[in-house]
């Protein structure tokens, strides 16, 4: 079970939870897990075809995980997961 | 050869020759340095302010709003007496007011693929202070054409990101954000809000950034990005890695000249919310009201309810967007709906999930309840 982080513009679908634990061995796993508790997030993170979307980025702690294993890369408990938003504000 | 500096400068800029990795020739180094400054707003007014004070010799700033009370809880550059004036030239004022040894170009026009290159090409850093993703990508590309450092910043609410896009040494914001969020997924500013002193943390670091790329000095935020939340007043950084396959400074670029932005994007280059004309899926404020006296249809109001405290109307429900999707079953397609929200946009969003989910009677109040307290009740706040 790992934290994953969910940006401000997302909290509208997670009922404004800010860290939500999601279980799964894989960082895909773990993004399935969270869009299952929370369905209206789904079309946020993925596309149709169940593809995740180009602006959607995952970090494992510091890294992303485009540059890791990508939804492949292994999750452990201790593992802190962060999704990036992508925000123009100014 | 590196400009002089004056007896009155010295004076003016002494706190920064009594550091030493400022010093006397950082100073001149800044007297002969430019800064593009891309948007004079939350971002720009710090980024602004900061600089001109720091006495960088010229400053460029590309902006072709106009100031409006609903700036000033935030764009600190601007002020009451100056609403309603172009916003380059009452921040070059306040600038001028701060340190007239300065140069203030300004540039009352959007920037676009047609100028931006040319605007561009004399300053030796670019500031991305902008409101919007088309805008945004646009300075992007820009500064990876002409091989000079974008330094970024975006805000949210109480959440900011900053770092220093520079092609030459790490990744760009493609790297990062290859694509932009489809239409309509990410509020912005004018419809989600924003804490007003957020700008004013990442346009300083910004500023700071700038400084410190133009005297060479420290650890620039090349390769990091910088996370800040104001609500946690936490500061976290992550790694980002220049991406080989990255379509404008991959090692084999797709986009090698300025592209259609509000295209690739989907969204106009500003972030306001006003349109000229009425669609057959909108509803004007005094039909409306005309159709209210019927009492025939059913109005949804789809802000935050936080915001229904400002203004509302008494006949409408409250279904926040974020929980429209699931409640659907409350809705009768067979009945006519109307929805509503601030201005427009959120609406149009819920009116887009009603017709895919087959509704047929529905309308978008055109311009929200801001429009309604335009056109037809005026003793409503507009905000």
């Amino acid at each position: 079970m790992a934290i994953l982080r969910i940006p401000t513009p997302l909290r509208a679908y997670t009922g404004s939870q800010s860290e939500v634990t999601v279980a799964g061995a894989t960082a895909g796993a773990a993004l399935t897990e969270l869009v299952t508790q929370f369905p209206a997030l789904k079309p946020h993170l993925f596309k149709e075809d169940g593809e995740l979307r180009m602006f959607v980025n995952l970090f494992k702690g510091e890294e992303n995980i485009k540059d890791l294993q990508g939804l492949q890369t292994p999750i452990s408990a201790a593992d802190r997961l962060m999704i990036i938003p992508s925000i123009a504000g100014g | 050869m590196l400009p002089d500096l004056s007896r009155d400068e010295i004076l003016r800029y002494s706190r920064h020759l009594l550091i030493p990795e400022v010093g006397l020739d950082g100073q001149k180094k800044l007297k002969a340095s430019s800064v593009l400054i891309i948007g004079s707003g939350g971002l720009g007014s710090p980024v602004a302010l900061y600089l001109a004070a720091a006495g960088i010799g010229r400053i460029g700033l590309v902006d072709y709003d106009i100031v409006e009370s609903s700036n000033l809880q935030r764009q600190v550059i601007h002020g009451t007496g100056t609403v309603g004036q172009l916003k380059v030239e009452s921040a070059r004022a306040r600038m001028l007011d701060l340190n007239p040894a300065i140069q203030v170009d300004v540039y009352n026009e959007p920037f676009t693929s047609e100028n931006a290159l040319r605007i561009a090409k004399d300053y030796d850093v670019l500031i991305d202070g902008t409101d919007n993703f088309p805008t945004r990508y646009l300075t992007n590309d820009v500064s990876v054409m002409l091989g000079k450092p974008n330094v970024y910043g975006s805000i949210f609410r109480f959440d900011g990101q900053a770092s220093v896009f520079y092609a030459k040494e790490g990744p760009c914001y493609r790297c990062l954000f290859p694509e932009p969020p489809p239409p309509g997924l990410v509020p912005s500013c004018a419809e989600g809000g924003v804490l007003g002193v957020l700008p004013g943390t990442i346009g300083t670091i910004q500023a700071t950034e700038a400084v410190k790329l133009l005297l060479g000095i420290g650890s620039p935020l090349i390769g990091r990005l910088l996370l800040y939340n104001a609500l946690d007043m936490s500061f976290e950084y992550v790694k980002l890695k220049k991406n080989p396959n990255c379509a404008v400074c991959g090692t084999h670029p797709t986009i090698t000249e300025l592209i259609d932005y509000e295209a690739f994007c989907g969204v106009p280059g500003h972030d306001h919310e006003e349109s000229e004309t009425t669609s057959v899926w909108e509803i004007t404020p005094p039909e409306l009201q005309e159709r209210l006296q019927h009492n025939h249809l059913r109005l949804i109001d789809v802000r935050e309810p936080h915001e229904l405290a400002i203004s509302s109307l008494p006949q409408a429900e409250n279904i926040p967007l974020g929980t429209l999707a699931s409640r659907l079953s409350e809705l009768d397609s067979a009945q006519e709906i109307v929805l509503m929200c601030k201005s427009g946009a959120r609406s149009g969003r819920a009116l887009e999930l009603l017709v895919s989910a087959g509704f047929k009677k529905v309308k978008n109040l055109k311009g929200g309840i801001n429009g309604w307290a335009q056109e037809v009740d005026t003793k409503l706040p507009i905000y």
